[in-house]
């Protein structure tokens, strides 16, 4: 009540009237700016997953690591709506949010095979790891348990009245946990900017979407908290960009929290140790060579002659040296002194 | 007898009793399609169907809240929270309901459910899938709490804890899964197929709870521990060439405190190890009572090799891991106190 009684503005929604729910945009055109942009970013990212999986593979990386690989749109298209300030959050397959926060590939690889260069100094790993300067808050190894934090954040920007929106990333596995209808329900209560991104890629680790949630359609699933909700093909880095704009607006006039879902696909297993028997080779394929959202730009821009394959070629060559340059720190950072076990647990 | 993993071991106990109790029910997330995270529950959905193995929502909370219920009406739950690190959620459901029921009822009702959950690090899961939590269940009155070390004991401590009336934790050390481990993590580890714990017997028989087993005999200084430190105890033990006796306690709560004092009155020393961290862990509980029950028989204050009070650290996970150098250091200086 301290904090009602210090900020008029932070109070309950009196009125008893929703907002008009909005739909969802179709998606604009990128200029060559922004296509460039989108997939140079994209493709960075999926590099960086591409070279985590291998030295996963050579035993550089141990433990958990979960790629991203299939659903860069998401993140890149959010990205370019966001301003100074805007904080991210999510879980555990964490990588491509820091690059989209503008982390170095350096630091997130390092942290990946726990070398003291990395942003936890190597004691978080891949699943833990966070950036106060770039606004990234982690990197939570618990399925879930990022959203209310997410919302706490949102908080912090109402309580502070500043033009700030949380993006709290989860997944649809993550949808059915109890604590983000709790926080639902707050967030619309007081009327906090948060964007839920529910990255629905259709698997909850091996357990498909249909197998576990009775309400498949996640874009409702703020419904009877009054939140709105829209669906977006995750897949195309325009759509989300779109969603994006408009979600990030609709926070940042004060109409509370807003919901996307974002259908994506994960190329690659849940993590490592993941054969990914519960789906067919045909149905990876097919998203692949259909939806893939680099292609897409990709063939954008050569059709629209912004790039030739040889300048593309020569943007890849550019990336690979950045993910080479970070794979080769990660192998040769040393690992963080002994002394640093103690380090970091209370004042 | 035929040689299996632990994880087999676990799987023929769910399988054994779901065969002999239509009541017995297993879920949990990714348990039924997918067969586990581990695999442990894997091929059961195809013996028994979809209505006796299914998977749940990611949803720990519900998941035990809706066991409990189902095990207040007369079925034997037996889920599995995919990681110990994963059960924070679910904490409320089992203090506040599973182990109150029977109390709360005067007898009438009881809540035989099991609650599976890995346990441990030494795989490199960072800190939110390397704890060990069982201190904060051996808190609490009206709970089992179960560890076994090797898959012949796994079997039987999970037939008699589904057979239990009462809720039981059932922890497994993930590190075990596969095969015994010293904690030399650089040394390639022996299978169970090649190691006699892990013989198991083909259908159904129990371990019973609160009896503990005496993994090596010895004469110099008492060894408690549980789950994968047996092995560390054992390597200990070894490397040190001190006459140890290492009793595996494979139940928490009800203890086996009789075979403890009986041992420790024996040696006059005697050294606890386990993986969770120092403060207030189970070894804090287990030096009260042996300093209890054995003062006059002590020659030596009784040691505590834990983790340290840290969260589990990703990079320095071996700095971390209480192995047999720590434990060995440990027993020289009770040896020589």
């Amino acid at each position: 009540m301290a904090v009602a009684a210090k900020k008029a503005s932070v109070r309950s929604k009196s009125d008893g009237k929703s907002n008009s729910a909005p739909v969802a945009p179709k998606p604009v055109d990128f200029n060559k700016e922004q296509e460039l942009a989108a997939y140079r970013d994209m493709l960075l990212m999926r590099r960086f997953e591409e070279k985590a999986g291998q030295l996963y593979g050579m035993g550089f990386i141990g433990g958990f690591c979960h790629l991203y690989i299939g659903q860069e749109a998401v993140v890149t298209g959010l990205k370019m709506a966001l301003i100074e300030g805007d904080q991210m959050i999510t879980a555990y397959r964490d990588h491509a949010h820091m690059l989209a926060m503008d982390m170095s590939p350096r630091g997130v690889m390092a942290e990946l095979t726990g070398r003291r260069g990395g942003y936890s100094k190597g004691k978080g790993g891949s699943m833990h790891m966070f950036s106060k300067e770039k606004n990234f808050y982690g990197g939570h190894g618990i399925v879930g348990a990022q959203v209310s934090l997410g919302t706490g954040l949102a908080f912090a920007n109402r309580y502070r009245e500043n033009k700030n929106v949380s993006l709290t990333y989860f997944g649809d596995g993550a949808a059915n946990q109890g604590q983000v209808y709790e926080s639902f329900n707050m967030a619309s209560l007081w009327k906090l900017p948060v964007i839920y991104i529910i990255e629905n890629n259709r698997y909850a680790m091996g357990t498909s979407v249909s197998r576990s949630s009775a309400e498949t359609d996640f874009s409702q699933r703020g419904a009877s908290f009054r939140i709105p909700g829209i669906q977006v093909d995750g897949m195309d880095v325009r759509a989300v960009k779109a969603a994006a704009d408009l979600a990030t607006e609709w926070c940042r006039s004060g109409k509370g929290p807003i919901i996307l879902e974002m259908q994506t696909y994960r190329y690659r297993g849940h993590s490592m140790s993941d054969p990914a028997k519960y789906r067919s080779k045909e149905e990876v394929q097919k998203m692949r060579s259909e939806h893939d959202p680099i292609e897409q730009v990709k063939a954008r821009v050569l059709e629209k002659k912004w790039a030739s394959e040889d300048d593309l070629k020569a943007l890849d060559k550019e990336v690979r040296d950045i993910v080479a340059d970070a794979a080769e720190f990660a192998q040769t950072d040393p690992e963080p002194d002994a002394s640093e076990l103690y380090t970091d647990i209370t004042h | 007898m035929p040689r299996m993993t632990m994880i087999e071991a676990i799987r023929g106990a769910m399988d054994v009793s779901m065969d002999k109790d239509d009541d017995v029910v297993v879920f949990g997330e990714d348990v039924g399609y997918f067969g586990g995270v581990f695999r442990c529950t894997q091929g059961l959905q195809q013996k028994y169907g979809r209505t006796r193995c299914f998977d749940a929502p990611i949803s720990e909370l519900g998941i035990v809240g809706a066991a409990i219920g189902m095990a207040a009406y007369g079925l034997k739950p037996c889920v599995e929270v995919q990681f110990a690190d994963y059960v924070y959620p679910a904490y409320d459901q089992i203090v506040s309901e599973a182990a109150r029921l029977r109390y709360r009822s005067n007898g009438e009702f009881t809540c035989p459910i099991v609650i599976r959950m890995p346990t441990g690090g030494g795989i490199f899961g960072g800190q939110t899938h390397s704890q060990s939590p069982e201190a904060l269940f051996t808190h609490v009155s009206g709970l089992k709490v179960v560890v076994p070390s090797n898959p012949h004991d796994a079997k039987g401590l999970l037939i008699a804890s589904i057979e239990d009336p009462d809720p039981v934790i059932f922890l497994e050390p993930k590190r075990l899964y596969n095969g015994p481990f010293d904690g030399h993590h650089e040394r390639p580890v022996t299978p169970w197929s090649k190691h006699p714990l892990g013989e198991v017997p083909e259908g159904h028989f129990t371990v019973p709870l609160g009896k503990a087993s005496i993994l090596r005999e010895g004469s110099a200084v008492t060894i408690l521990a549980y789950g994968t430190m047996v092995y560390v105890a054992e390597a200990a033990a070894e490397e040190t060439g001190i006459d140890a006796e290492i009793i595996d306690l494979r139940t928490l709560l009800p203890l086996d405190l009789d075979t403890i004092v009986a041992s420790v009155k024996k040696t006059g020393r005697c050294v606890v190890v386990h993986e969770a961290t120092l403060t207030s862990g189970f070894g804090a509980e287990l030096a009260a009572l042996v300093q209890q029950h054995c003062f006059y028989h002590l020659e030596a204050p009784v040691a505590r090799v834990t983790g340290w009070d840290t969260p589990y650290p990703h990079a320095q996970e071996w700095d971390y891991f209480p192995g047999p150098a720590r434990l060995g250091l440990a027993l020289r200086e009770t040896m020589e106190a």
